[in-house]
């Protein structure tokens, strides 16, 4: 005991810091502080994203802190069907304001499930093409290609949808109005179709190639190898693709106010004008009060969108890492 | 089935993918030529030059142009520091299994996934009426001075808006420095910091030149952020302060196109516009595409 506390000192004293030269102590503290000073740089990304949900709640907090506000929107207005002829009202700016957030749900929903009808199978079949067929000089140039569309503002794709895809789309499906759910939809779908692609795309070529010769040596075709061995290992990694591309259709904007007509309805009938949660906000922030109930629902509005993306995108991340987990042994 | 059979469906079906490729190239090309056609036709130095007139259908969109070029600037500076360096924390000096850096990451890829709306109301909530007026209350100002929409305001927002893909793309330039030259640096008896700043971010330059291409390309098309934060449509001068507004190229699309009396007289300027807006987004979306494709092709073949 006593012999093995000497021996650890012995062994402290032997390993002790040399002594270093002022010089070099000045340089090592500098490399000290260099290293604080990126660290603390990295916290920037974190406190960023708990000022968004802090300032964005902090704002929508007086729906449920002050007395007038509570009544004029309770959660039961909010969420509830209301007496009368239409239970289900978003105008707040009325004289006795209708605040059911029902039919921005309804419209977002809607225009997000025509994008996701197009953006789904074009992008998984078009990461398909590139990933497991095209030549390889073709998907040199065909990813590079599609990326670019996501290049594109959304301004300039809502502003093409009211141009040039709303008489198409008023046409094609014979509606009544130039601006509906359909429109935005499709228009939506041009945004979301890179987003699925471009994850799809890693997922599919992150399965090993030994799955694909294995495949083939047994005598499957090159499409049934894509389709039953390439696809389903990459599976979780195309749901979240899909996940990402849904929670991206939900929070994008500006197509969504320029091709949707934004009418307040509670209808499933896709050729309707619908009102998006996104819309609503941008629509309706630029004219309200600082500090009425109007404001503090339009925030109120914004804590959705937050709080539906960011479940979204951590599911997304989740199966991201569960695919490459599975198909490469690590995570990274 | 015959192996023959098997083989024509597996063809059919794979046609049915190269289609959806080609329907995606196809809208991006109608979108580039029906925008390139109808905008060609109306651009000028003029309309390039001179602010509009005549309740917007006549002179130019100079101040538009102005505005963006300047929020964007402003945007980079603020950006660029902040993402390069978590970028470099996050490869560099990271401790291996660090939780902080995974709880940095987890922040960074759920801030990529925040709608632009979003950032919107927080450049409103945080900047605008906290920090702008903390700042009032701090300097004295009787009225609101930096607690109103203002350029500046709308350069942090789009910043923060922008910080994701800054980092991602600058931790994917470092990833692409071997580790050898750094190891090479340090037997020689450099410090981290000297290695950092002499060695990998040399190195990493092309990659970081591409986030902030990306960053930029991403934050000039972005409307949604500004709308609240800063952007007007009409303004006679130019914003010359850090507390004024500024005109803006998409948000000029934006009201042109949603609100003019008559669309169809419009279409002219409005497609102008749009096409100068594309050109600016677009152009610098090439250069970041081509280098990134360039630099993942020598980091594939280097291992």
């Amino acid at each position: 005991m006593d012999r093995q506390a000497t021996m650890e000192q012995g062994l402290t004293q032997a390993v002790a810091a040399p002594r270093l030269s002022t010089a070099a102590r000045r340089r090592q503290l500098r490399e000290k502080a260099i290293a604080g000073f990126i660290t603390l740089m990295a916290f920037t990304g974190i406190a960023a994203l708990l000022l968004i949900i802090v300032f964005v709640a902090k704002e929508a907090l007086a729906l449920f802190m002050d007395a007038e506000a509570r009544h004029e929107a309770s959660l039961s207005k909010m969420f509830m069907a209301q007496e009368g002829r239409y239970p289900f009202r978003w105008q707040p700016v009325s004289d006795t304001p209708k605040v059911s957030m029902i039919p921005l749900f309804v419209g977002t929903l809607k225009i997000t499930f025509v994008s996701m009808l197009v953006s789904v199978p074009l992008g998984v079949f078009g990461a398909l093409f590139v990933a497991e067929f095209a030549p390889r000089r073709l998907r040199e140039l065909l990813k590079p290609v599609i990326e670019l569309l996501a290049g594109i503002p959304s301004v300039v794709l809502g502003f093409f949808a009211l141009m040039v895809l709303s008489p198409v789309v008023k046409d094609l499906f014979h509606l009544d109005r130039p601006l509906n759910g359909t429109l935005a939809g499709l228009a939506l779908a041009l945004a979301i179709v890179p987003v699925i692609f471009t994850v799809s795309e890693d997922a599919l070529t992150a399965v090993p190639r030994s799955y694909r010769e294995a495949s083939l040596a047994l005598g499957a075709t090159l499409w049934e190898t894509a389709w039953k061995v390439v696809l389903p290992a990459a599976a979780p990694g195309i749901l979240a693709a899909c996940v990402l591309g849904f929670g991206r259709a939900i929070g994008e904007t500006m197509i969504v106010l320029m091709a949707s007509g934004n009418a307040d309805l509670v209808s499933w009938n896709l050729g309707d004008s619908a009102r998006s949660m996104s819309a609503t906000i941008a629509a309706e922030m630029g004219e309200v009060v600082v500090g009425s109930t109007h404001y503090s629902l339009l925030f109120f509005i914004g804590v959705e969108l937050f709080l539906f993306t960011f479940v979204l995108n951590m599911v997304a991340s989740t199966w991201t890492k569960k695919v490459l987990r599975r198909l490469t042994g690590s995570a990274s | 089935m015959k192996y023959t059979t098997r083989r024509a469906v597996g063809l059919a079906l794979t046609g049915l993918t190269a289609l959806a490729a080609f329907i995606i190239v196809a809208m991006l090309a109608l979108i580039l030529l029906d925008v390139a056609r109808n905008g060609a036709r109306h651009v000028s130095w003029a309309f390039l030059t001179r602010p509009p007139s005549d309740g917007m259908m006549g002179g130019g969109i100079f101040p538009a142009i102005f505005g963006t070029a300047a929020l964007t600037l402003l945007m980079t500076l603020a950006v660029m520091p902040v993402g390069v360096l978590t970028a470099v924390y996050l490869h560099e000096y990271a401790p291996p299994g660090s939780r902080f850096a995974r709880w940095v990451r987890v922040a960074v890829i759920n801030l990529a996934g925040v709608p632009s709306i979003v950032f919107g109301l927080f450049g409103l909530g945080f900047f605008i009426l906290f920090v702008g007026g903390g700042l009032d209350r701090m300097l004295g100002y009787e009225e609101m001075h930096w607690a109103q929409p203002s350029i500046l305001w709308a350069a942090l927002t789009l910043a923060v808006l922008t910080l994701p893909v800054v980092i991602v793309s600058t931790e994917e330039a470092l990833r692409a420095v071997p580790l050898d030259q750094r190891t090479a640096s340090l037997a020689l008896g450099a410090t981290q910091s000297q290695t950092l700043v002499r060695v990998v971010l040399p190195g990493a330059l092309p990659g970081i030149l591409t986030g902030a291409v990306l960053a930029i390309s991403r934050g000039a098309g972005e409307v949604a952020p500004i709308l609240f934060t800063g952007a007007a449509y009409f303004l006679p001068d130019l914003p010359t302060q850090l507390d004024s507004q500024f005109m803006h190229l998409g948000y000029h699309t934006y009201v042109m196109a949603t609100q003019s009396p008559n669309v169809t007289e419009a279409s002219g300027p409005l497609y102008a516009t749009v096409l100068v807006l594309l050109a600016l987004t677009f152009a610098l979306n090439l250069v970041a595409v081509i280098i990134r494709t360039r630099t993942r092709r020598k980091a594939a073949s280097a291992h």
